[in-house]
């Protein structure tokens, strides 16, 4: 890494299959990077048999749950939920009213200018209901978030770049680097896109966030003595 | 401040693509072999078949099923991606199934069984047994 951030966000998927094999890989390039890294699990890395004790085991400290948490961080409170676990038949990705419940205490006493991030595997709004993805009480955590000033909202599951900015709330997802999937709707499945081998790194790639010069006003972060 | 957002699952993807390199290179001979029993073996297949269930581009098919009490129904995956068979009131469920994996399970008692992939809620199939 040229420059070496803060920290990663890893939006999850981290494995295949949930394999303790699968996890140590993942591990060591990870910790290549020597960059603090905040995660949350997709459903692949909940797959083995005790349906995400592998996961919270490894990356679950000081986590409620299965494996949803709070940290703060340049002064901006980030939020890390999970929605890939007791999903119902029929349904979308799914937070339950136990997160739900904790999502609105862990807000409670935070300031409306607190600039938030909240980040899960599958996407919090529905961007495409045939394929699934979408949370089906996703509406709910955003409505807790209405009131804050700056929100932004981060997942991966769906390998492909979508962005929109609704109110104050902007969404973002990333590329994957491990396979691309189609377009919503563009294709008989979600499935892994098989593309030319020359086209395949133009579709995979990471996101940064960076500090930018611009003509916006700045945020202004109101925090008493108590912190 | 910087932050980088990411999915890093290449280390993992590549150690998949090269077992199923070298799995393929190995079994060359065997598919080939298979090939020429082909023909034979497919004047069992519509029989042998009718209680299993497969799923490619994560779609059950068939995606309702008639059996008799007593019948064992076999769910095969033939995506790339893991898919798990779990019944609406958790009757049976599958371990994550992989690539060309399977999963059985005998029906015991006559009803109607909604069952959905546990990754992907929005696959969804019946088994109907009388």
């Amino acid at each position: 890494m040229p420059i070496k951030p803060s920290f990663i966000i890893h939006t999850g998927d981290i494995t295949h299959l949930s394999k303790s094999a699968e996890f140590d890989d993942a591990d060591k390039v990870f910790s290549e990077t020597g960059v603090p890294i905040h995660w949350v699990p997709g459903e692949h890395d909940i797959i083995d048999e005790e349906r995400g004790k592998a996961y919270l085991e490894r990356y679950g400290k000081g986590s409620k749950g299965a494996g949803w948490y709070s940290y703060d961080d340049h002064g901006i409170h980030f939020i890390g939920l999970v929605n890939v676990v007791d999903l119902k038949g029929g349904g979308l990705g799914n937070l339950g009213a136990e997160q739900l419940a904790w999502l609105e205490a862990d807000l409670k006493d935070r300031s409306n200018s607190t600039p938030i991030v909240v980040f899960a595997h599958i996407p919090l709004q529905v961007i495409y209901k045939e394929w699934g993805w979408g949370t089906e009480d996703g509406m709910q955590a955003l409505n807790l978030l209405k009131r804050f000033g700056s929100v932004t909202v981060l997942n991966g599951h769906i390998h492909q770049l979508a962005q929109k900015v609704e109110g104050n709330m902007t969404f973002h997802t990333a590329l994957s680097t491990a396979f691309p999937q189609p377009a919503p709707g563009s294709a008989p499945s979600p499935g892994p896109m098989l593309v030319p081998a020359d086209k395949l790194r133009t579709l995979l790639g990471l996101s940064t966030v960076s500090v930018v010069q611009g003509n916006k006003p700045l945020a202004i972060i109101d925090k008493t003595l108590a912190g | 401040m910087q932050i980088l957002i990411s999915q890093l699952r290449f280390a993992t993807t590549r150690l998949v693509f090269n077992r199923g390199l070298a799995v393929a290179l190995v079994f060359g001979p065997v598919v080939g072999a298979m090939l020429a029993f082909g023909a034979v073996a497919a004047q069992d297949a519509t029989t042998k078949d009718a209680n299993e269930i497969t799923i490619d581009n994560f779609t059950f098919t068939p995606k309702e099923l008639t059996v008799a009490v007593g019948t064992t129904v076999k769910w095969v995956n033939h995506d790339d991606i893991p898919h798990t068979i779990v019944e609406k009131k958790t009757t049976f469920r599958s371990k994550a199934l992989d690539t060309d994996d399977s999963y059985s399970f005998t029906f015991t008692s006559a009803g109607t069984f909604d069952y959905f992939c546990g990754l992907h809620p929005h696959m969804v199939g019946q088994v109907i047994v009388k």
